[in-house]
């Protein structure tokens, strides 16, 4: 394998997610634009392996815009986006594909596909690339909806008779199917209610722990942000201003930041954190 | 390497030796040995060996964990042995998650859910047609409340879906008449000439065109034109809630979504027909020059002499009800959209399905009707 010395070992992937000074997602200098109106303009970001990087910024910022310039929905018009080490934009077909097996994405509404059921939306990605047979494809389905935290009933389900919070949890499953290095999770408690989005914080940082995921995780929820994430990547005046640890980043004169975890909501969901 | 496996008899203990890459995409080929052993082997006490297991990952945790289901009996001596920490730790954690799930829904008898499938049409029909006829009331009855007060009548509303609809349909509707006035003068000419009567070509093509393909053609490109466009327009306000918001402020929907595209559907489709009758006949004259040697003079001579006024005005007058029912399909089918951008798809191919079939219907009533007071 080309990237062999970037394959995550097992046991580095279970039960021991250290953090490396390896980054898996190595962005520099990068430039995004719709016609005239620039997005980003010379961001750098890392995601390092096995950690829950949480990116924050206010409305229009480019959240989303910088994720899917990451995984190649949205080709930025200047700068270099590595992944495990490879320079993503410069790939062929057959070694981008070998990337996007490699990570799992959860879209804001869980995408899911609505002709098909939860597992079969699960099952999809294995079918694909996977040469599986169908009653182990099944059943690795199965598990990859019990592990999202999903009654086995939900199996045969289509989208449209879940909630909100289910449907979150079934896009997580379908992201989770190929075992993912890497998972991008866009807004994954925006919609739930506090108990659903607490529970889902809980599940994100379970889930990292004990498969050894790198989470690349966009959020407006202050309280996710302290309850699962290990570094914290502000994003305004079209680039990365501050990135580290929370309380190094809370610590920051950026008034954008101070207003954001110095506001009312920042400090309740500071005190619940404490608590 | 990719994953195999090795089976051991140790006194009464199995002992699977588990080796090489158990990763996903290498269980495919080990999957049904696998599945065979566990039925031979239900009960036994098992123990399953990982030390050569060089990678493992949900997947292959998974296909372990079923086996020492499947097969192990709860004994001590049914354990996973020479796993390092983290397979030990991936096994455990796969071990609750493996409940089977249903992957698609239960389906009954397939001659039942036929019959099911039969009845719910059929009373759907029904019940659609008593909502259109509903809707149809609620049109007219807020059409008349607006027009006894015109200046609530919405004239730029009204003006720009006549552009729209009418307008810019201008130049298609004038093609296809054109073409299809043509084909039947082709056609016509085919049979009379087996006759010598070419010179019928003229009622022939006249009669189809005033009285019928003129307007038919007309109606049926604002069907699919408007009358999709408008679901479309309804629909998605109606998802993103924007004619609840009209209700709330205390506007009517009906009157500001609904008569507008009406009146000005109403007031376009004549024209278009119109145009569509006077195309079409052009496209019967120059066949007939060119295939028949009917010079243009005399078609329309001919025409004059034996072609009565009223063929036209048969055309014309069909033409504002068609334009009705039309609009208000394409808004009806809009209003039902609920929800999802599913539904809207459904709703406007709905919506152009019931309103060609609504004009052909009325069409063939105009026909009969005709026949009946001899018109």
């Amino acid at each position: 394998m080309a990237a062999a010395g970037l394959e995550i070992s097992p046991e580095l992937r279970t039960g021991t997610a250290r953090e490396t000074a390896e980054p898996v997602i190595r962005v520099r200098g990068l430039r995004t634009q719709f016609d005239d109106v620039v997005i980003h303009d010379n961001l750098d970001l890392d995601l390092m392996r096995g950690e829950i990087l949480g990116v924050v910024g206010g409305s229009g910022t480019g959240k989303s815009v910088l994720m899917r310039a990451i995984i190649g929905l949205k080709r930025p018009s200047a700068g270099s986006v590595k992944v495990f080490g490879r320079e993503f934009y410069a790939l062929n077909e057959a070694g981008r594909l070998e990337i996007e097996t490699r990570w799992g994405v959860l879209f804001q509404g869980g995408a899911l596909f609505s002709s098909l059921t939860v597992a079969q939306n699960v099952m999809a990605p294995i079918r694909e690339h996977l040469n599986m047979p169908e009653a182990l494809a099944r059943d690795v389905a199965a598990m990859k909806i019990s592990m999202s935290g999903l009654p086995p009933e939900a199996g045969d389900k289509y989208p449209s008779e879940l909630s909100g919070g289910m449907r979150k949890r079934a896009g997580l499953a379908r992201a989770l199917a190929l075992d993912p290095d890497i998972v991008f999770l866009d807004e994954p408690t925006a919609g739930l209610d506090p108990i659903g989005a607490a529970a889902f914080d809980e599940l994100i940082v379970n889930l990292k722990t004990s498969l050894g995921l790198t989470v690349f995780m966009i959020t407006h929820d202050l309280d996710t942000l302290y309850a699962a994430s290990d570094r914290v990547a502000v994003l305004a005046e079209k680039r990365v201003i501050e990135v580290g640890p929370l309380d190094e980043v809370t610590q920051s004169d950026h008034p954008w930041i101070r207003s954001y975890f110095t506001g009312p909501r920042g400090r309740a969901a500071h005190h619940t954190a404490v608590r | 390497m990719s994953a195999a496996f090795r089976i051991d008899l140790d006194g009464d203990t199995l002992r699977l030796n588990a080796e090489g890459d158990w990763r996903a995409r290498f269980l495919s080929a080990i999957d049904h040995e696998v599945r065979l052993f566990e039925e031979d082997s239900v009960g036994r006490e098992l123990v399953i060996d990982l030390s050569a297991v060089t990678r493992l990952d949900t997947a292959g945790a998974l296909v372990l964990q079923r086996v020492m289901s499947a097969c192990a009996s709860r004994t001590e001596i049914s354990r996973f042995v020479g796993g390092s920490d983290a397979h030990q730790a991936l096994l455990e954690r796969v071990a609750p998650h493996l409940a089977p799930c249903p992957v698609e829904p239960q389906r009954g008898d397939p001659f039942i859910q036929m019959l099911d499938r039969l009845g719910r049409g059929a009373a759907d029909a029904y019940f659609t047609a008593l909502k259109i006829l509903n809707f149809v009331g609620l049109v007219l009855v807020t059409g008349g409340r607006v027009l006894a007060d015109p200046k609530r009548l919405r004239m730029t509303s009204i003006v720009r879906h006549m552009e729209d609809a009418g307008l810019d349909a201008v130049p298609i509707v004038a093609t296809m008449c054109f073409l299809v006035g043509a084909v039947v003068a082709y056609m016509g000419a085919k049979s009379l000439a087996m006759f010598g009567a070419e010179i019928f070509v003229v009622e022939l093509v006249s009669l189809a065109v005033l009285r019928e393909f003129g307007v038919l053609l007309a109606a049926i490109l604002l069907a699919g034109r408007s009358g999709s466009a408008f679901t479309a327009q309804i629909g998605s306000m109606k998802i993103r809630e924007e004619v609840d918001a009209l209700r709330v402020l205390g506007l009517d929907p009906i009157e500001i979504l609904v008569l507008p595209r009406t009146i000005a559907l109403v007031l376009v489709l004549p024209v278009l027909a119109f145009i569509g009758a006077m195309t079409g006949l052009l496209g019967g004259i120059l066949v007939s020059w060119v295939a028949l040697d009917i010079s243009p003079a005399l078609f329309l001579a001919r025409m004059k002499e034996t072609v009565v006024m009223s063929n036209f005005w048969a055309g014309i007058i069909k033409a504002p009800f068609f334009a009705f029912i039309i609009s208000v399909v394409g808004c009806f089918q809009g209003m039902a959209v609920r929800g999802s951008a599913e539904s809207l798809g459904q709703r406007t191919t709905l919506s152009v399905v019931q309103s060609l079939f609504l004009v052909i219907l009325i069409d063939s009533f105009f026909a009969m009707f005709y026949l009946e007071i001899d018109f």
